[in-house]
């Protein structure tokens, strides 16, 4: 009976606590605004192909022309639509903010939390590996695998990216996870028999959910980035469009000499603003789950 | 202190064969013929295919065992031998690369250290003041989540094209040839500017961002509380703070190499500055492979140089890594 009453009075603390939350979230501002304009990239990535008649790679008519009712966003040197090749990058660069982010953080975190738990020699090795692979610019790896890899697509593109995103996280969360460890109901469950796995998922990791959240937005947005560098010094992939892409043949065919900024501009702009909306959502859920930031 | 740096040492030795071996291991155990690989994607004439299959063959080793062809290639590197590149045949890749990476140091090292500083500085000062941070956050936002090539590409529209006040391609005048005239020198500087602009700007943004955030939660410590019921200035307190700050953001420089040197390469792209980026540009769309390989490690050689300088900056400001090193304990 008492166990009965003491689970419901948990149970109602903890939607309490959820409420509050999302309380606090449906009213900052900086994660209001940045959900807005990340939400409206997604619809844009599944409605916008069906917005355009064209094919990306199809040349639909003259080139050079500034954008108008017929090409929205003008058309390339080939007579491209630049509208069409947009709204067909935007998926590239989801899929790689989601596997590359999703790989980074999931490797971060794994070795942050076996690091930080563990301790000792383990520690040591994982520390070792972190510092040579955050030293190894991801351009650099990917600089060799490329010259070698006839065909690449955006997922290989991603998993590269993942591969080598993760050590900020890793160190930040083995940080975490190490002051942590010694607190009292770690300690208590490690007592009681747990398993070292079980704690770090039932008893730690519930303690940094917001945190571990916050570094998926950051390495979504991370890759998103590197991303749009590899395509634009040529490492991206070789057949499909990705928004790095058409930056890419926008500046090998001299687009901002020829004054043609609608095939230079639109592509970066987009990937700012979805970059910055994920950045600014950060802030704001900083601000959520913080309270010592609430009162600015 | 002494043990600190023997420790870090071993790190960027170890990261260094680490990025050797890789470099050796992965033409040797990517599926087929790695010579047979790289001619079929370069078009050059019969005869010359014939005279790059035999310096091709020679090069790699592939007649002699796994653990010989692995120490030639380190023989080789020690002896500055980094092939010959095929874009630019007959020039060695040392030559080339040596030839660009002037460039990227003039290019790189000030847009990191004034961006470093200033941001830092600007950072500090516009946090906890309500107004200020409010208007200029969200632009340090946008900023940090522009990519470099893309800030670049719209400075040169604006500056270059629209305003036409700044050249956009090449590091000098074509028409001009390199001396310590005054006249070479300002051109330089002309084209020197707006990629440094870019560089210089998306980093500004982010280095504001984290002083700001470090700020923020420094003054919310304890010691800062409890110098404020003691009384001292407002001023105090921040200095006090900014100090403590100030670490995290040596760290998060280091951390930040890899990427800015990246953004470096694409904003070379934008305006056909002559640095390893827009070397590497060349060198992927000829399939060079001996000069992608060349860059690779010339990359990794300054991203580790530049670690290094870092850790030696710590240990210099932070004085408990001083401490706790001698005492062999942390």
């Amino acid at each position: 009976m008492k166990e009965k009453i003491k689970k419901k009075s948990k149970k109602i603390e903890n939607s309490k606590k959820k409420n509050e939350i999302l309380y606090f979230a449906l009213r900052n501002n900086r994660l209001r605004v940045g959900m807005a304009i990340l939400i409206f990239f997604i619809v844009l990535t599944f409605v916008g192909p069906m917005l355009t008649e064209y094919d990306p790679q199809e040349n639909v008519g003259p080139g050079y022309m500034p954008p108008s009712s017929e090409y929205w966003l003008g058309t390339t040197t080939f007579g491209q639509d630049v509208f069409t090749q947009v709204m067909y990058g935007l998926k590239a660069t989801f899929i790689v903010g989601l596997v590359g982010g999703g790989l980074g953080t999931f490797i971060g975190v794994l070795v942050g939390f076996v690091a930080g738990y563990r301790g000792g020699i383990i520690d040591e090795i994982l520390n070792m590996l972190t510092n040579i692979v955050t030293v190894i610019p991801t351009l650099a790896l990917l600089l060799i695998l490329a010259a070698y890899l006839p065909y690449r697509g955006v997922l290989t593109e991603s998993i590269f990216i993942g591969l080598t995103a993760w050590p900020w996280a890793a160190r930040a969360i083995r940080a975490q996870t190490f002051s942590l460890r010694s607190r009292e109901f770690v300690d208590l469950a490690r007592m009681s028999g747990k398993k070292p796995l079980k704690i770090i998922f039932t008893e730690i990791a519930p303690n940094m959910m917001s945190y571990l959240f916050m570094t998926f937005i950051l390495q979504f947005g991370g890759a998103i980035l590197a991303a749009v560098t590899l395509d634009f010094i040529g490492l991206g992939p070789t057949k499909g469009i990705s928004l790095g892409l058409i930056m890419q043949n926008a500046v090998l065919w001299n687009a901002i000499q020829l004054g043609m900024w609608w095939w230079a501009i639109p592509p970066g702009a987009v990937i700012t603003a979805i970059v910055a909306s994920l950045y600014i959502m950060n802030v704001g859920l900083d601000e959520v789950f913080n309270p010592k930031l609430r009162e600015m | 202190m002494n043990r600190y740096f023997r420790r870090k040492l071993f790190i960027y030795i170890l990261t260094f064969v680490f990025a050797v071996s890789i470099d050796w291991l992965i033409p040797r155990f990517m599926p087929g013929n790695p010579i047979q690989n790289l001619l079929s994607r370069v078009s050059v004439r019969a005869e010359a295919a014939e005279v790059m299959y035999g310096y091709l063959t020679e090069a790699f080793g592939l007649d002699q065992p796994l653990w010989k062809q692995y120490l030639n290639f380190w023989n080789a590197l020690f002896h500055g031998d980094l092939g010959t590149s095929v874009y630019l045949f007959p020039q060695p890749v040392i030559k080339v690369i040596m030839k660009a990476v002037p460039y990227d140091v003039l290019l790189l090292v000030p847009a990191i250290m004034l961006s470093w500083i200033t941001g830092n500085k600007f950072g500090a000062f516009a946090a906890r003041t309500k107004k200020l941070d409010n208007t200029v956050l969200p632009i340090w936002y946008v900023l940090t989540a522009t990519p470099y090539m893309w800030l670049g590409i719209l400075l040169a529209w604006v500056f270059g094209v629209l305003l036409d006040v700044f050249p956009i391609s090449g590091a000098y005048s074509y028409a001009m040839t390199p001396s310590f005239s005054l006249a070479f020198i300002w051109d330089f500087i002309k084209h020197w500017f707006l990629p440094f602009a870019s560089l210089f700007l998306v980093q500004f943004g982010g280095w504001a961002i984290g002083m700001r955030n470090m700020i923020i939660y420094e003054l919310e410590a304890d010691y800062s509380h409890y110098m404020e019921a003691l009384g001292a200035p407002r001023k105090l307190v921040r200095k006090y703070a900014f100090r403590n700050a100030m670490l995290p953001q040596i760290t998060g420089l280091a951390l930040q190499l890899g990427v800015i040197v990246a953004g470096a390469l694409a904003t070379e792209i934008v305006f056909s500055y002559p640095g390893i980026g827009y070397l590497l540009l060349q060198a992927i769309q000829y399939q060079d492979y001996f000069l992608i390989q060349g860059c690779f490690l010339f990359i990794i050689i300054g991203v580790l140089l530049a670690n290094f300088v870092i850790d030696v900056i710590y240990v210099l400001v932070d004085p408990r890594t001083r401490k706790g090193m001698e005492g062999g304990a942390q």
